[in-house]
C-alpha cells in the first residue's frame, strides 16, 4: 500500500475548526476579527503591540486558556513576537503576532493571564532583550546574571562566536 | 590479672569477629542484592568475588586522610571509635555455645541492650564534629531514630526475660521450647525491625542517605575512618542477628560444642539475609514517618506482647 | 559535598518572636538521576518556605546553533534536546519541517514513527519511574524499572545503531527500514513488557512505605495545571485529561486503540503511577501498530539534499513523554532556518516547582521534582 499522509494531512479537520473559531471571533470580538487570518491549516492573529494584552484577554474569555509559548523572532527593524495559544473547545491551536520597535522593545506581560507565561518571557528577555511590562519577576534565567548582551539577536557577537564559512 | 588478659584477649578476638563480620557481610550482601536486582554481584575479585570487600579494604586505607579544617580534631577522630566499641563488646555477650558465652554476665539480656546505646553518643559527636549544618542535624536525626527504637526492643526481648525467669542469656537459651515460636513471633518481627533501625539501615537509612540531597552524619569521614563505621553497622547486624537467632529461635537447641555453634551461626545467617532482602525491597521513612512507627506502631504491641508474656508466664 | 549554606537571616512573625530562616543551596550536582538543577531552599526549619529552581546549566545554545545550519545538519542537535527520548524530539521537528515545506510522509514510515515514539515513551518513563524509586530509596525499583528500558534500547541500537541519541527520525519519514526479525523481536518484548511493569507497580507503588514517601507531596489542581501550563503526566496526574494523542491527533493515532490515564490527586504518587500506567498503554499501541503495518517506502521520494522550504513560518508538537514538544521553524526561503524554538515540556513543568515544594521537607522537594521528571537537556536547550 502506498499511500502517503502529509504533515497537514489532519488539516481539514484543523481548518474545519479553525473556520467555527472565525465565526465565534467575529460575533465575540468584532474589532479582532478582521486581523484574523488562516494561513497554512494554521490561524494567525496579528494585532498592534498596545493592543496584545486586550487580545489576550479576548482570546482568554473565548476558550484559549492554555498558554504554549512565546518567543521573539529578529526581523532587523524590529522584533516580532509570536504567541501560541491552545484551545480545548475548538480543539486547534494558533498563533497571536505582534512587533515591538527595535530601539524599544517593551511590551506588557501576559502573566497576569496565564502563569505559564512566566519563564518563557524571561527566556524572551534573557535572550533577545525584549521587557515584559508588570512581569513579576525578569531576570536572566538560561544565562548567568552578569552576561552581557542577548545572543538570539542576529546582531550579537561576542569572542566565542566563529563565523561560519558558507559552502553552499 | 588472669582476668584482665581474657578480657584483652576476648576484646582483640570481638575486633577481629567484626572485621570478618564485615569482610562477609558486605560480600553476602552485596551478592543477594545483586540476585534480587536480577544480576550476579562481585564476580571477579576471587572465587565468586569472596576477595571483593579485601580488595575494598585495601583501597580505603590507602585513601588520604582529611579532617574537615572547622572540625574538632580530637572529637572527630574519636566518633568511629564510639560507635565501634561498644559493638565489639555486645559481640561478646552472646552465648555462641551452649551453656557458653565469652562474657556470661548474670545481666546479660540489660547489658545486650544497654551497651549499643553508647554508639548514639558516636552517631551524635561524628555528625557535631564535622564542621557542617547538615551533617549536625543529620546526627541528632540519627541519634533521635537510635533512642526511640530501644524502647521496642527492650520491650520485646523483656518478653523472654520474663518466661524464661532469668537475665542470663545462656539460661534464657536452655530454657526454650518449640512453643516460644508462636507465642513470640510479634516480638520477634517487633525486635527484627527495631534493630534494623538501631543500625541506621534499610527503610530507615534517612539519616545516612540524607546525602543523596544535603549532607549525612558521616558524609565528612573517608577512608578508613568511613570504614570504621561501616564495619559497625555489619557488627551491629552479626551481633543482632545472633542474638535474634539465640533468643527467640533457640540458638544451639541443646547440641553440643562446635555443632551446635554452627548450628546458631546458620540461623544468624538466615536472619541477616532477611535484613538484607528487606533493605533492598522497600524505600526508606521519612524521619517523622519513622518516628511515629517506632512510637505509635511497635511500642504498643511490644507491649501487648510483654503482657501475654507475663500472663503465660504466670500461668506456668 | 554540594551544599553551601548561604545566609542565615532573621525574621520576625507580628507577635515579635524571631525565626530564622536558612537558606540552603542545594547544588548543580548532586548523586539525584535528574540532572544539573540547581535548587535554593529557603528553610523554616525543617518546612520549605520558597524553593527557588536556577536552570542554564546545560545551555548550549541550540536555538543560536540552528541558525548556521541547514535543515538537515540540525537533525542531530534535535537528539540532544531531551536525550532521554530523541525518537519524539526529531519527530517533533520533522514534523515542523514537514509542514513548512509541505513534504509528505508515506504511510509505512508514520506506523514505524509511531512504534519507535511508544517504545521511547516506554523507555523514557521507566526512567522517570525508576529515578522515583531511587530517590525514595528502592533501588531495586529502579534497577527493574531499567531492564525494561534496557530491552528497548536493544531494539533500538539494533534498528539504527545508538542506545541514546538516535538520529532516525528524518524529514520525509526515518533513516531506513526495519531490519530482518525486527517485527517479532519488538513484539516479543511488547508481549513481555506488561507482566514486568505490572510487577513493577506492585513492588514499588504498592509499598506502603512508598505510599506514604509519595502520596499528599506536591498536590497540583487541575485549575494550576492548566493555569501554569503543565502537560504530559504532570497535568494528567491532576485530574486534567489533555493527551495530544487524542485532543489533536497527528499521524495514524486515530487508527489505534487506547486509553489515556489519569490521575485523581495531583500528588507525586499519582505522576509518577501514571507514568508506569502509559507505559502499559504504549505496549498495547505498539502491538496494534505491528499489526497494522505494511510493506512500502520509508522515505519520501524526491526530498533534494538542501531543503528550502517556503519563506513563513509553521508550528507542529506532539506528545512526548514529558508533555507537549512543540517546535517552531520560521523560514526565509534559504536553506537555514531563520529561527529555531523548541517549546520544551520539562521547562514548562518545572516552573511548578517553586509552587508544589513550599510547606514540605527537603526529601519531599527530591520527590517532587522527581515526580516532576524534567531533562535538563530540553529545559536548558
Amino acid at each position: 500500500m502506498n499511500e502517503y499522509i502529509s504533515a497537514v494531512h489532519y488539516a481539514d479537520e484543523n481548518v474545519s475548526s479553525l473556520e467555527i473559531l472565525r465565526e465565534k471571533l467575529r460575533a465575540a470580538s468584532p474589532g479582532l476579527y478582521p486581523f484574523f487570518s488562516i494561513e497554512f491549516a494554521d490561524g494567525v492573529l496579528v494585532v498592534a503591540p498596545s493592543n496584545l494584552h486586550t487580545a489576550a484577554a479576548e482570546l482568554k474569555e473565548l476558550g484559549f486558556q492554555r498558554f504554549g509559548m512565546v518567543t521573539a523572532v529578529d526581523r532587523g527593524d524590529d522584533f516580532e513576537l509570536v504567541y501560541r495559544l491552545q484551545s480545548d473547545r475548538f480543539r486547534v491551536g494558533m498563533f497571536l503576532k505582534t512587533k515591538v520597535p527595535r530601539d524599544e522593545p517593551v511590551i506588557e506581560t501576559v502573566t497576569d493571564l496565564w502563569p505559564a507565561a512566566d519563564w518563557q518571557e524571561r527566556e524572551v528577555y534573557d535572550l533577545m532583550g525584549i521587557e515584559f511590562r508588570g512581569h513579576p519577576d525578569l531576570r536572566r534565567i538560561l544565562l548567568p546574571d552578569d552576561w552581557e548582551g542577548h545572543p538570539l539577536r542576529k546582531d550579537y557577537h561576542d569572542d566565542s562566536v566563529i563565523p561560519r564559512p558558507d559552502y553552499i | 590479672m588472669r582476668q584482665v588478659l581474657f578480657g584483652a584477649l576476648f576484646g582483640l578476638l570481638s575486633g577481629l569477629a567484626i572485621a570478618v563480620a564485615a569482610l562477609f557481610g558486605v560480600w553476602w550482601e552485596r551478592k543477594v542484592s545483586g540476585r534480587i536486582q536480577m544480576r550476579f554481584g562481585p564476580t571477579q575479585a576471587g572465587p565468586a568475588g569472596l576477595l571483593q570487600t579485601v580488595a575494598d579494604t585495601v583501597k580505603l586505607v590507602l585513601k588520604e586522610d582529611v579532617t574537615p579544617a572547622a572540625a574538632d580534631r580530637p572529637i572527630f577522630k574519636a566518633a568511629p571509635l564510639l560507635v565501634f566499641a561498644p559493638v565489639a563488646l555486645s559481640l561478646l555477650l552472646i552465648p555462641f555455645a551452649t551453656g557458653f558465652a565469652p562474657l556470661d554476665s548474670g545481666v546479660g539480656m540489660l547489658l545486650f541492650l544497654a551497651v549499643p546505646s553508647v554508639a548514639v553518643l558516636g552517631v551524635l559527636l561524628g555528625g557535631w564534629s564535622s564542621a557542617n549544618t547538615f551533617a549536625t542535624i543529620g546526627g541528632l536525626r540519627g541519634a533521635a531514630q537510635m533512642v526511640s527504637y530501644e524502647v521496642p526492643r527492650t520491650l520485646s526481648l523483656l518478653s523472654l526475660v520474663v518466661v524464661a525467669g532469668s537475665l542470663r542469656p545462656t539460661v534464657v537459651m536452655g530454657a526454650w521450647h518449640w512453643w516460644w515460636l508462636p507465642l513470640f513471633a510479634v516480638g520477634f518481627v517487633i525486635y527484627l525491625i527495631s534493630s534494623i533501625a538501631e543500625m541506621n539501615r534499610g527503610p530507615f537509612d534517612l539519616p545516612e542517605a540524607e546525602s543523596e540531597l544535603v549532607a549525612g552524619y558521616f558524609s565528612d569521614y573517608t577512608g578508613i575512618r568511613w570504614a570504621i563505621f561501616m564495619m559497625s553497622e555489619y557488627g551491629a547486624m552479626l551481633a543482632a542477628s545472633m542474638f535474634g537467632a539465640a533468643m527467640f529461635l533457640g540458638g544451639t537447641n541443646g547440641l553440643p560444642g562446635v555443632l551446635g555453634a554452627l548450628f546458631l551461626l546458620l540461623k544468624a545467617i538466615v536472619i541477616a539475609t532477611v535484613i538484607i532482602w528487606v533493605r533492598w525491597t522497600f524505600p526508606r521513612f521519612r524521619q517523622d514517618q519513622l518516628m511515629a512507627f517506632a512510637w505509635k506502631v511497635l511500642t504498643p504491641l511490644a507491649l501487648v506482647q510483654l503482657l501475654v508474656a507475663g500472663a503465660v508466664a504466670i500461668w506456668l | 559535598m554540594a551544599i553551601e549554606i548561604e545566609s542565615r537571616t532573621s525574621l520576625s512573625d507580628e507577635s515579635g518572636r524571631g525565626f530564622d530562616e536558612l537558606v540552603v543551596n542545594i547544588g548543580p550536582s548532586h548523586p539525584s538521576t535528574h540532572g544539573v538543577c540547581r535548587v535554593i531552599a529557603h528553610l523554616e526549619g525543617e518546612v520549605v518556605v520558597k524553593a527557588e529552581p536556577v536552570i542554564g546549566y546545560l545551555h548550549r545554545g541550540i536555538e543560536k546553533m540552528c541558525e548556521n545550519r541547514t535543515y538537515m545538519q540540525i537533525m542531530p542537535l534535535t537528539d540532544r534536546l531531551d536525550y532521554v527520548g530523541s525518537m519524539y524530539a526529531n519527530w517533533a521537528y520533522c514534523r515542523a519541517l514537514e509542514r513548512l515545506a509541505d513534504i509528505e510522509v508515506p504511510e509505512r514510515a508514520e506506523y514505524i514513527r509511531v512504534i519507535v515514539c511508544e517504545l521511547q515513551r516506554i523507555a523514557s518513563h521507566m526512567m522517570g519511574v525508576g529515578a522515583s524509586g531511587a530517590d525514595t530509596g528502592a533501588a531495586t525499583a529502579f534497577i527493574y524499572a531499567f531492564e525494561v528500558r534496557e530491552r528497548v534500547i536493544e531494539l533500538f541500537e539494533e534498528l539504527c545503531g545508538a542506545r541514546l541519541t538516535y538520529n532516525y527520525v528524518r524529514p520525509g519519514g526515518v533513516s531506513v527500514d526495519l531490519p530482518e526479525g525486527w517485527i517479532e523481536r519488538c513484539r516479543a518484548v511488547v508481549q513481555w513488557a506488561p507482566d514486568r511493569l505490572r510487577e513493577l507497580d506492585d513492588l514499588f507503588f504498592g509499598n506502603f512505605i512508598a505510599a506514604g514517601r509519595m502520596k499528599g507531596i506536591g498536590v497540583l489542581s487541575a485549575e494550576d495545571a492548566i493555569a501554569w501550563g503543565a502537560s504530559g503526566p504532570v497535568a494528567r496526574g491532576s485530574g486534567v485529561s489533555f493527551d495530544l494523542r487524542k485532543d489533536d491527533p497527528y499521524s495514524v493515532y486515530p487508527r489505534l486503540d487506547f486509553d489515556i490515564p489519569v490521575g485523581e490527586n495531583g500528588d507525586s504518587f499519582d505522576r509518577s503511577r501514571i507514568r508506569l500506567m502509559e507505559s502499559i498503554e504504549s505496549c498495547g499501541i505498539i502491538e496494534q501498530a505491528l499489526e497494522q503495518i505494511e510493506p512500502g517506502p520509508v522515505k519520501a521520494s524526491g526530498i533534494p539534499r538542501l531543503i528550502r522550504p517556503r519563506s513563513g513560518d509553521a508550528y507542529d508538537h506532539i506528545e512526548s513523554a514529558r508533555g507537549s514538544l512543540g517546535v517552531y521553524l520560521v523560514s526565509d526561503g534559504s536553506p537555514r532556518p531563520y529561527r529555531m524554538k523548541v517549546r520544551s515540556p520539562a521547562f514548562c513543568n518545572l516552573q511548578l516547582l517553586s509552587k508544589l515544594a513550599v510547606g514540605h521537607t527537603v526529601s519531599d522537594l527530591v520527590v517532587v521534582l522527581g515526580s516532576l521528571d524534567p531533562v535538563f537537556g530540553e529545559v536548558d536547550r
